[in-house]
């Protein structure tokens, strides 16, 4: 029976390059995908392009592909991406251009775009945000990006042109890897139980080294082997959507059906449901077997006809925010900090500021339940607040260097900055409405 | 007892949304954990970080519980003022309840 060997090369945008190197050498894969796009990153992106045509990709692409090709030649790997980010066509053409620098010969490279839906939202203001059930239209002239999540089929028709490189604007996660299962394995479209089965395997690659042991660890009872030396997961699958998932021996981590397990429920809300374009993905049933040490078996995925709707990543200007820190310690440290934050938080007030947080990082900012304020060594004050200017904004870091010479005893080591808030809502398009286009290079 | 002593579990979020899978380490454990951490106990133990309502999924075969947090991410990851804007920090938090 055929199967492929996929690799997970990056879980984020700004992952590291070594274990996709290693997977290329030593995976003995036919591809090699790198996901690298967070809910808002195409949104940071499109500012990016707006400043300067030729930008909007993925910041890492240049360094990654001037490893990644020549070994990829090499191996006769391919490789999937959605580096492309804002500017998938400008992402092919920096690669194309790196491919010839190198000397990496008949390569061809594919942008996959058509996921920026902003023009189409124009006629469609009253589209509900999923979040708040608002219409789209309570979010004024601040729209900065708009981008559906697409399916497989850009992708698809990419590697059905001998595309050896494919770089993708959105594409749901899962989609980098499923396209290739269904274009090597024959898959029919509507098979949605293999689908589903696709889907399953690619949600578990998609965060690479949260499968393998990065996430995951402690020291207590999930110890993880060499967790500085991390490896990436790679998975093999066959005609019937089966597989197993495992990492190249003598790399750092584990994968065992517990790292798998909490993998699969990673950003999952129903199990028995999960929504991508392509399928609706079913969870509820999997099972996970060892076959040997870092060889975990992938069973019981299915899926159903997916909804007749992309989700799309709605990026707008949300004001801006600025932040200052200092730490206190010693004797009663966390009261001298408390004071230091109702003295900051008295003067924003005073300048206006309405939406004002202030916290002890080290005994309130992330806990649910403070600890007894006696034993704590040292606490860091956090001021954040949020506005309407840069310049406002800015003040917030300011109120807190004031404290230096102006405030409780001993404050020290501070720091501030401040940005623009850029945020994201979804909303759901009727899928004619976007339209998965596909462009290449030879070189 | 606690969760963490024979559990384990991670954070993930989406929009305002976070979910916490609750995992135990041997399946023995799975019907005590099923019948004590309802989703009403891990909404009140958590307090007023969750906003929302707290929904919990059941896949018996992995020994695993996923608890859905609604409204609990302060407006979501893109918008939030908290340190950890993720709030990857829930599950280790989850895991220090008593089972009782």
């Amino acid at each position: 029976m055929k199967s492929i060997r996929i690799g997970s090369g990056a879980g984020y945008g700004g992952d590291r390059l070594e274990p996709a190197l290693l997977l290329l050498e030593k995976g003995n894969l036919d591809y090699l995908c790198f996901e690298c796009l967070a809910e808002r990153t195409i949104a940071l992106a499109q500012k990016e392009k707006k400043a300067n045509p030729e930008k909007g990709y993925n910041p890492l692409l240049e360094y990654r592909m001037r490893e990644v090709l020549p070994l990829a030649k090499q191996t006769q790997t391919k490789i999937i991406s959605n580096m492309g980010a804002a500017n998938p066509l400008a992402a092919m053409r920096k690669t194309a251009e790196i491919a010839q620098y190198l000397g990496v010969k008949d390569l061809k490279i594919a942008a996959v775009f058509g996921d920026d839906v902003l023009d189409q939202l124009t006629d469609l203001q009253d589209l509900k945000i999923l979040e708040t059930g608002e219409p789209l239209h309570s979010l004024g002239n601040t729209l900065l990006s708009a981008n559906a999540y697409l399916g497989v089929d850009g992708i698809l028709q990419a590697l059905k042109s001998g595309a050896d490189v494919i770089l993708t604007g959105r594409v749901s996660d899962p989609a980098l890897f499923l396209a290739p299962m269904i274009y090597e394995l024959g898959w029919d479209r509507s098979e949605y139980e293999k689908l589903g089965k696709g889907t399953l395997i690619g949600h578990l690659l998609e965060c690479a080294g949260q499968l393998s042991g990065g996430y995951f660890a402690d020291l207590q009872q999930k110890f993880v082997p060499e967790l500085w030396d991390l490896g990436f997961p790679f998975a093999q699958v066959d005609e019937t959507g089966d597989g197993f998932v495992s990492k190249v021996a003598g790399t750092g981590g584990r994968i065992t059906p517990a790292t798998c397990s909490e993998q699969l429920l990673y950003e999952i809300h129903d199990p028995a449901n999960y929504l991508t374009p392509d399928c609706i993905a079913d969870f509820s049933r999997v099972e996970f077997k060892t076959w040997e040490e870092n060889k975990i078996q992938v069973k019981n995925g299915t899926g159903k006809k997916p909804t007749e709707f992309y989700k799309v990543s709605v990026g707008y200007r949300n004001g801006y925010s600025g932040e200052g820190q200092i730490s206190y310690g010693g004797y009663d440290c966390v009261n001298r900090a408390k004071w230091a934050g109702e003295i900051v938080q008295k003067r924003l007030e005073k300048w206006g500021f309405e939406e004002i947080k202030t916290e002890l990082i080290g005994y309130n900012s992330i806990t649910p339940f403070p600890g007894n304020p006696e034993s704590i060594p040292e606490v860091r004050l956090r001021v954040v607040a949020k506005t309407t200017t840069l310049e406002m904004a800015r003040k917030v870091g300011q109120e807190v260097e004031t404290l230096y010479t102006n405030g409780p005893a001993g404050g020290g080591g501070v720091s501030q900055s401040a940005d623009e808030i850029i945020s994201v809502v979804s909303v759901l398009l009727p899928k004619d409405l976007a339209k998965p286009q596909v462009e290449y290079l030879n070189c | 007892m606690l969760l963490r002593e024979i559990a384990h579990a991670r954070t993930g979020d989406k929009g305002n949304i976070s979910n916490i899978s609750l995992i135990v380490f041997d399946q023995k454990n799975y019907e005590l954990v099923r019948k004590r951490i309802t989703a009403d106990r891990v909404k009140e133990w958590l307090g007023n970080m969750v906003k929302g309502e707290v929904l919990r999924y059941e896949l018996p075969q992995l020994g695993a519980l996923n608890f859905v947090l609604y409204q609990a991410l302060d407006g979501g990851v893109t918008r939030s003022l908290q340190l950890d804007k993720h709030r990857k920090s829930l599950s280790s938090y989850l895991l220090e309840m008593p089972l009782v």
